[in-house]
């Protein structure tokens, strides 16, 4: 559970340690799936899905690479005035 | 015993007999009817019933079988949680519009000849604009009007397309078709308007998140499943919806990312999953096939339960941009577990719904080596994740404090939420189930293998790690209040520009017209018949009359003389005589 009150005001995420707990679960889960596919025996369709990291590379360069287009290329050509279509 | 109705029946008489009743007495009614449309719909047999003929044709309402049960199962479902999510709307509009939608979607799917199909096909439309117009707000009352000119036109091709089919197989019955001929394109874009196929799908993300509160929960389930259910029927393996549904699945995500309302990065993200349902009718397998219908059936449970959380966050809050919430789960820690277990399905986690189908359309890409699609799809999953997972729930419940501290949702949204979250889980741990209802049997698909789990759940948390360090680096798109383009640019301002130019040109040629020929030359011609005799009169006799020794005056008082006699139609013979007279002696000269 998330959301727990403490007291009257504070909540779980106002306390700075759960935050950090949150990080270092994170992280160590990035850690033990790349070394989970090392005992991983694999079925794949294409070559590349035997490359150590293939999923994990591609998950992380696919979101970075959505939000630069995002931002730099489509915003600039598609934003516009909230009022614009009134 | 009394004999089952056809499948729409139920949902429409139902709706009928709601006005008639009030308060709780309505709302039982209400949520008595998916109970009995899902008895009928067991007690129906398998195969055509409820034929008539007409016209020589035969009208099927109630075409059974395995892939119209399953959309069957899935839209009373549907039809029963949102009934539920809805309790406190009294409004009988609402209400009775709600009803209707169900039972046309059902309709639609039941139907066996495309009589009664195109009939259903309507109503959606109609019915669903109501729950937009039910808004009442200015942006619901112009996205409604888009919405219905839209469909009006897409109803109109898919109807022209019907009448060339019919001509041309001498048959109404609807089922499987292909691309071969006029008609057969013309419905395949018919149905890919209610697909919502890019370019096509401007009137999703228009209109979808300016309807009702309650009334986006039903449109994100029917419209466009009814629209793959058709698909599904009618043109499985063709190749041209592999690289349509990859576009789908692709385009959204990038609007989803800079999109500030939270309900149209919803939209834009309702387009992306039906994406992977239109690859895996494309691709057309059996496994395929399975897929896109298992996750139609996941998409309306999970899409819906992301409508109906944030749903739940506009109700109590009245906002909806991500720039103006934030830090929610602190008072509505429910509707955050509820988002966050939607959320989960969605992105495809292991042990939630996405999981057990979204793999089997990817799958079935790998297995027909279409490396590009899988790439995009695979891109897509990402992507998915990334907005719809993490983006949603993040702005609404955690990012920073809106100081806002709304209530928790109400009891009948949260019952309505957790039956949603429930099976979401549920499937996505006993995906069995869902399995045997599947339209290909045996489905022989196993979701829970160790490296799809660990590949699957790798892409999921580097997305995440993605999403992390882009936030905290300060690169992630801030929020902003802003409107962004879309293709219906070009109906809402290139359309605009359009209707000015007309407005110029035609306008501006009418108003030439109507000054000189319609007022200066009219009446420079009435005006010329009017006084032609009287003045032609004079001028003939003015000379003789000079002749006579007559002055100024005594002229121009005979010249008003004769002027009168014209205008009152008493001219004295002899006037008239030594008209014709002189009139005739000149002739006679100049000839």
């Amino acid at each position: 559970m998330d959301t727990k009150k403490t007291n009257g005001k504070t909540y779980l995420f106002d306390k700075p340690q759960n935050v950090k707990r949150v990080f270092i679960f994170f992280y160590s889960a990035l850690v033990v799936l790349l070394i989970a596919e090392f005992f991983v025996h694999k079925h794949p369709h294409f070559p590349w899905e035997e490359w150590w990291g293939f999923y994990a590379v591609y998950g992380f360069v696919a979101c970075v690479l959505l939000v630069l287009v995002a931002k730099y290329i489509l915003r600039p050509l598609v934003k516009r005035r909230e009022d614009y279509y009134d | 015993m009394i004999s089952p109705l056809p499948p729409a029946a139920v949902f429409i008489i139902g709706a009928l007999l709601v006005p008639l009743v009030r308060g709780n007495l309505r709302r039982v009614l209400m949520l008595a009817l998916p109970f009995l449309a899902f008895i009928n719909l067991v007690y129906l047999p398998m195969g055509d019933s409820w034929t008539a003929s007409f016209l020589g044709q035969e009208l099927v309402l109630a075409r059974v079988d395995r892939l119209s049960l399953v959309f069957g199962y899935i839209f009373i479902l549907i039809g029963l949680i949102t009934t539920i999510y809805a309790l406190h709307v009294e409004e009988t509009l609402q209400n009775v519009a709600g009803l209707l939608y169900t039972g046309s979607a059902l309709g639609v799917v039941f139907a066996g000849d495309f009589f009664s199909f195109f009939i259903f096909w309507e109503l959606l439309t109609v019915f669903c604009v109501q729950l937009i117009w039910a808004r009442r707000t200015r942006a619901s009352m112009g996205a409604g009007y888009r919405y219905l000119l839209f469909h009006a036109a897409g109803g109109l091709i898919l109807l022209a397309g019907i009448v060339l089919h019919v001509q041309h197989t001498g048959s109404i019955a609807f089922g499987l078709m292909g691309l071969n001929g006029p008609g057969s394109f013309l419905i395949f874009l018919g149905f890919g308007i209610n697909c919502a196929w890019p370019l096509l799908h401007t009137w999703l993300s228009d209109a979808y998140p300016e309807a009702t509160i309650t009334g986006t929960v039903f449109l994100s389930a029917f419209t466009t499943k009814a629209a793959i259910y058709a698909l599904a029927r009618a043109y499985p393996g063709t190749e041209a919806l592999i690289y349509i549904g990859a576009a789908m699945a692709g385009f959204p995500i990038f609007f989803a990312v800079i999109e500030n309302d939270l309900r149209r990065v919803l939209a834009y993200s309702l387009i992306n999953q039906v994406g992977f349902m239109v690859v895996g009718i494309g691709i057309g397998t059996q496994l395929a096939i399975n897929g896109a219908v298992a996750h139609a059936f996941n998409d309306i449970l999970f899409k819906g339960l992301l409508f109906m959380t944030m749903g739940a966050v506009m109700y109590r809050t009245g906002k909806i941009n991500a720039t103006d919430l934030g830090g929610l789960y602190r008072t509505m820690p429910l509707t955050c577990i509820f988002c966050i277990v939607g959320a989960a399905s969605i992105s495809a986690f292991p042990l939630f719904s996405g999981f057990v189908s979204k793999s089997m359309v990817m799958d079935a890409a790998g297995q027909g080596h279409m490396r590009w699609i899988w790439f995009v799809l695979l891109f897509a999953s990402a992507g998915v994740f990334h907005h719809a997972g993490i983006k949603i729930p993040y702005f609404a419940f955690f990012s920073h404090d809106s100081g806002l501290r709304p209530k928790e949702a109400p009891p009948h949204m949260l019952v309505a939420m957790g039956m949603a979250a429930f099976l979401c889980i549920f499937i996505g741990t006993f995906p069995q189930y869902l399995y045997s209802i599947l339209p290909y049997q045996p489905v022989g698909y196993e979701p829970y293998t160790v490296p799809h789990v660990v590949s699957q759940l790798q892409i999921l948390f580097f997305s995440a790690l993605a999403f992390a360090l882009l936030l905290l680096s300060g690169i992630y798109p801030a929020e902003i209040r802003c409107v962004n383009l879309d293709a219906d640019w070009f109906y809402r301002k290139a359309g605009r520009f359009f209707y000015g130019f007309m407005d110029i040109c035609f306008n501006r040629l009418n108003r030439i017209c109507d000054q000189w020929l319609a007022k200066s030359l009219t009446g420079a011609i009435n005006w010329f018949f009017r006084n032609a005799p009287a003045r032609l009169s004079t001028w003939l006799l003015m000379p003789f009359y000079r002749l006579g020794g007559a002055g100024a005056e005594k002229s121009r008082h005979f010249a008003q003389s004769i002027q009168d006699a014209f205008n009152n139609g008493a001219i004295p013979i002899g006037l008239s005589a030594a008209v014709s007279g002189l009139f005739l002696l000149l002739l006679f000269y100049f000839k």
